[in-house]
């Protein structure tokens, strides 16, 4: 043990004690968001870091001496005043712990391994050889060995003038091999409505929830997939970025979603290999009690059958009814892969998270 | 402590090297023990400020892991990591090039100069590192009787108090030592009889007539109260926050214990903090004299010079110790050399001739051994930082953009950039923050006052420093200091009375903000 390790750990105590006190205030501001494809995620270290009497304002410094050119008037290039010695200290949360304080202060069940099914990934290896294949895979030594061997065995191979020639036919490229790996992948489906009355709030609170979901799943499975569906009166998949800057106008007809979801599910994640996750986010609003209707149909008799659990979250808005979430709890009173919550603000998102994911499937 | 490995041969060598030349130089460094470490042992032993055994506190957890951050991201690498000390203990690391160990180390000799022989260390403990073991094992004990918890949160808030010391504690004795009894009880009694009230006699005859014994007698101890409740505690203002609290604040003997600890380390930090430019400027002066001349072989000259070029280089906008305080040293040898000073050379108008003045005199390396001696980061600066070097370094001031709150260079005379450097460099960079008044309200309220000189504190901090500072006093606190907004400075009370921060306007500011 290095002798830092002490303070080092006692220092990570303290941030993940920071963490999980302010847990909801954290939620709430979106503070802990971690940026995509990160592995951690900054906590703000004021509160941490010990106070003491110091100058400046809440910008950090006002105002010093710097070097470089420049006349009067011109902005003052670089990190203006980090000269004095104060590094803006940071401390970093893995998201493994995140999940883990955050499985710990909402009581969250780990999510048991699925029945008897047993989930295989496929993982691909590029350790055999193949004779086609793409130039950038191809394999040099091999090519060079097979070219050298039938020079050797035509004769035309002088070992005073070694110049070896391949052919098409010695050609070797690199190939990979399909090899099945018991693992637990899981895809997260998230479908929102995109519809004009879900504003840029309801979009903010969903865009924090799905961070906290991913974080929870992601530390459950060893592979996971997200899938991101926006609908208006039509669903389309679309990627990360669109899923939560997209706005549209229009009606809202949530069954589209839920065909899409179903049938991406049905292609790409069939049940026998992937635990599916699927997220539903709107505010309650559906173009008639037709395709609220039909909505519940679908879910009875291919969505949930799908999926490990189906959640939806009613986020409240000005202009939502609310009726859907009445209308799904109505309908499927007690189903155990079924889940609803209703989040009204910022301050929602917690307890919403607690019960999409508080029965551990 | 664990004993210093002893270095491989050849690095072993370049240090024996090192020293002989910087003590041809007429350098006076202590004996240097180098330990090879790797860049890990490294940020870890920075962490604790280059001692090997210091108390347990999570704040050095803090550091490593933000040392560690940097290095991974590729931003700062230690190059040299020395500890004011007899002997000096310095840390190379083992990565390093043959080139950097050299360059290493001549800085090293250069710091391990400086510390000896500055006399803004002159006071410092020099078995510091024995110091720290000891206080390590005195917080250790206490933690074993009183707990970690206990113990680290008192540590807290011990730390967030620990720029409230005097930096010339070491040297001066600021309280008037205690008087001897019978002469202060004397200046007292003729304080209070000039305020007895007492009818003026036109004959002395008349005196006991109209000034009775028994109301005078009466008087003179109603007197005698008043000025005692009026006295001032402590009389004087004390810079030394600390330490008064280390003698005032009632504290158990634990708590006490750990205070003094914090104190203590913090005194033994101050000159460092006081001398970075001076310092940094006098280890890049000799380590350039000393590669240069003596230590580097042929074939490693491109190498030291990017390597001394990046560690002297101006981050755009920033502000580089190194390089200010090597160009001021150079100016120094320069000047001095050609005795570039003084009236005669003052009294020449035209700048080329200015340049060309010589005289011959080449005391220029005295000179510089006599700064390095004598100045701290304001002395320099405000000494030897001439209008010319400002130039040729392009300083200057900067402040933020009021509407977009960017910072924009402001001035670039030379007057007002010194001003601010000076303003920046006074007490380390730290507020000026005295005890005013230890029985504030007389309710036995504690109220700092801020030396207000242009730059405000900042207002969330001090507030929360504020909790720390009630819990060693355990009775309200109180600081008062200056805040500006857009019409100038008010002078506003910062409180905490064990439930609430609060801020009390005290009317506007005589002072004007700096400009």
């Amino acid at each position: 043990m290095r002798r830092v390790d002490r303070d080092l750990g006692r220092f990570r105590a303290i941030v993940e004690g920071h963490v999980r006190r302010n847990l909801r205030e954290f939620v709430r501001k979106g503070d802990l968001l971690a940026r995509e494809g990160a592995k951690t995620v900054r906590v703000p270290l004021p509160q941490v870091e010990l106070p003491r009497f110091r100058f400046g304002s809440k910008d950090g410094r006002d105002g010093g001496v710097g070097q470089g050119p420049g006349r009067p008037g011109e902005p003052a290039q670089g990190e203006a005043g980090e000269s004095a010695g104060e590094h803006e200290m940071e401390a970093e949360v893995t998201l493994e712990d995140l999940a883990r304080i955050l499985g710990e202060e909402l009581s969250l069940p780990r999510i048991e391994p699925r029945g008897t099914r047993k989930i295989e990934a496929d993982m691909l290896r590029y350790r055999s050889i193949r004779r086609t294949g793409p130039r950038s895979l191809r394999h040099f030594k091999r090519t060079f060995r097979t070219a050298l061997r039938r020079q050797i065995l035509d004769g035309s191979y002088d070992a005073r003038r070694p110049i070896v020639v391949p052919l098409p036919e010695d050609e070797r490229f690199r190939s990979f091999e399909v090899t099945p790996l018991p693992e637990s992948s899981a895809a997260i489906v998230y479908m929102m409505d995109v519809s004009g009355s879900m504003g840029a709030e309801q979009k903010e609170v969903v865009r924090h929830t799905a961070f906290w979901l991913d974080t929870w799943i992601r530390s459950q499975y060893r592979n996971v997939a997200v899938r991101y569906v926006v609908h208006d009166a039509e669903a389309r998949e679309v990627d990360r970025e669109q899923f939560f800057h997209l706005k549209e106008s229009g009606g809202t007809k949530i069954s589209s979603a839920y065909r899409l979801c179903m049938d991406m599910c049905e292609r790409d994640h069939p049940r026998d290999r992937w635990n599916v996750y699927a997220f539903h986010f709107s505010d309650g609003d559906n173009w008639s009690g037709g395709d609220t209707q039909e909505c519940l149909d679908l879910l009875a008799s291919r969505l949930l059958p799908a999926v490990n659990q189906f959640a939806y979250g009613q986020v409240k808005s000005a202009y939502g009814s609310g009726q859907f979430k009445h209308d799904l709890d109505r309908k499927f009173p007690d189903r155990e892969d079924l889940v609803t919550a209703e989040i009204a603000d910022r301050d929602g998102i917690l307890p919403a998270i607690r019960q999409f994911l508080g029965r551990g499937r | 402590m664990n004993a210093p490995r002893s270095l491989p041969p050849d690095l072993q060598d370049l240090a024996e090297r090192a020293e002989r030349a910087a003590r041809s130089l007429g350098l006076d460094p202590p004996q240097v023990c180098f330990e090879l470490v790797d860049p890990d042992e490294l940020n870890m032993v920075a962490a604790y400020g280059g001692f090997p055994v210091r108390y347990p506190h999570w704040r050095f957890g803090m550091t490593f892991q933000h040392l560690q951050k940097t290095h991974e991201y590729g931003l700062s690498r230690i190059y040299e990591l020395v500890v004011n000390n007899d002997p000096c203990y310095a840390y190379l690391m083992r990565t390093n090039t043959r080139m950097e160990q050299k360059l290493v180390m001549a800085h090293v000799y250069g710091h391990a100069d400086f510390f000896r022989n500055n006399l803004r260390f002159a006071p410092t403990d020099r078995r510091m590192i024995d110091t720290m073991a000891n206080h390590a094992t005195r917080v250790r004990r206490h933690v074993d009787r009183f707990g970690p918890e206990r113990v680290e949160e008192f540590l807290d808030a011990c730390l967030s108090l620990e720029n409230l010391i005097d930096p010339m504690a070491l040297w001066v004795r600021r309280e008037a030592p205690p008087a001897d009894d019978g002469e202060a009880r004397m200046s007292d009694e003729r304080i209070a009889e000039s305020r007895v009230r007492k009818i003026e006699a036109r004959h002395a005859y008349m005196d006991p007539y109209l000034n009775p014994k028994g109301e005078m007698d009466r008087e003179r101890k109603l007197a005698a109260e008043k000025l005692a409740k009026s006295r001032r505690d402590p009389p004087e203002p004390v810079r030394d926050v600390l330490g008064f609290l280390l003698r005032r604040a009632p504290l158990e003997d634990w708590q006490a214990d750990c205070l003094d600890i914090v104190r203590e380390e913090a005194l033994y930090f101050a000159p460092q903090a006081m001398t970075k430019i001076a310092n940094e400027g006098w280890a890049s002066f000799i380590h350039s004299r000393l590669m240069t001349r003596h230590l580097l072989d042929q074939g490693e000259f491109v190498e030291y010079a990017d390597r001394h070029s990046g560690t002297m280089a101006m981050p755009p906008g920033g502000f580089n110790p190194y390089a200010v305080g090597l160009a001021i040293f150079r100016d120094i040898e320069d000047r001095w050399d050609r005795g570039a000073h003084g009236r005669a050379w003052r009294g020449i108008a035209d700048p080329a001739e200015r340049r060309r003045f010589d005289d011959g005199s080449r005391r220029g390396w005295q000179k510089c051994l006599e700064v390095r001696r004598a100045c701290d980061d304001s002395m320099l600066v405000d000494q030897y930082l001439t209008p010319d070097l400002m130039d040729e370094l392009q300083l200057y001031t900067w402040g933020r953009d009021p509407r977009t709150g960017q910072p924009v260079i402001l001035d670039r005379d030379p007057v007002p950039v010194k001003k601010r450097l000076l303003a920046d460099l006074a007490n380390g960079g730290q507020p000026v923050i005295d005890v005013a008044d230890a029985n504030h309200e007389n309710r036995g309220e504690l109220l700092l006052v801020h030396l207000f000189e242009g730059t405000p504190i900042r207002e969330d901090f001090a507030k929360q420093t504020l909790r720390a500072l009630h819990r060693l006093w355990s009775r309200p606190v109180h600081v008062d200091t200056i805040a500006l907004d857009a019409n100038g400075g008010r002078r506003v009370r910062w409180s905490f009375d064990g439930q609430d921060a609060t801020t009390r306007d005290l009317g506007k500011s005589g002072s004007a903000p700096a400009a």
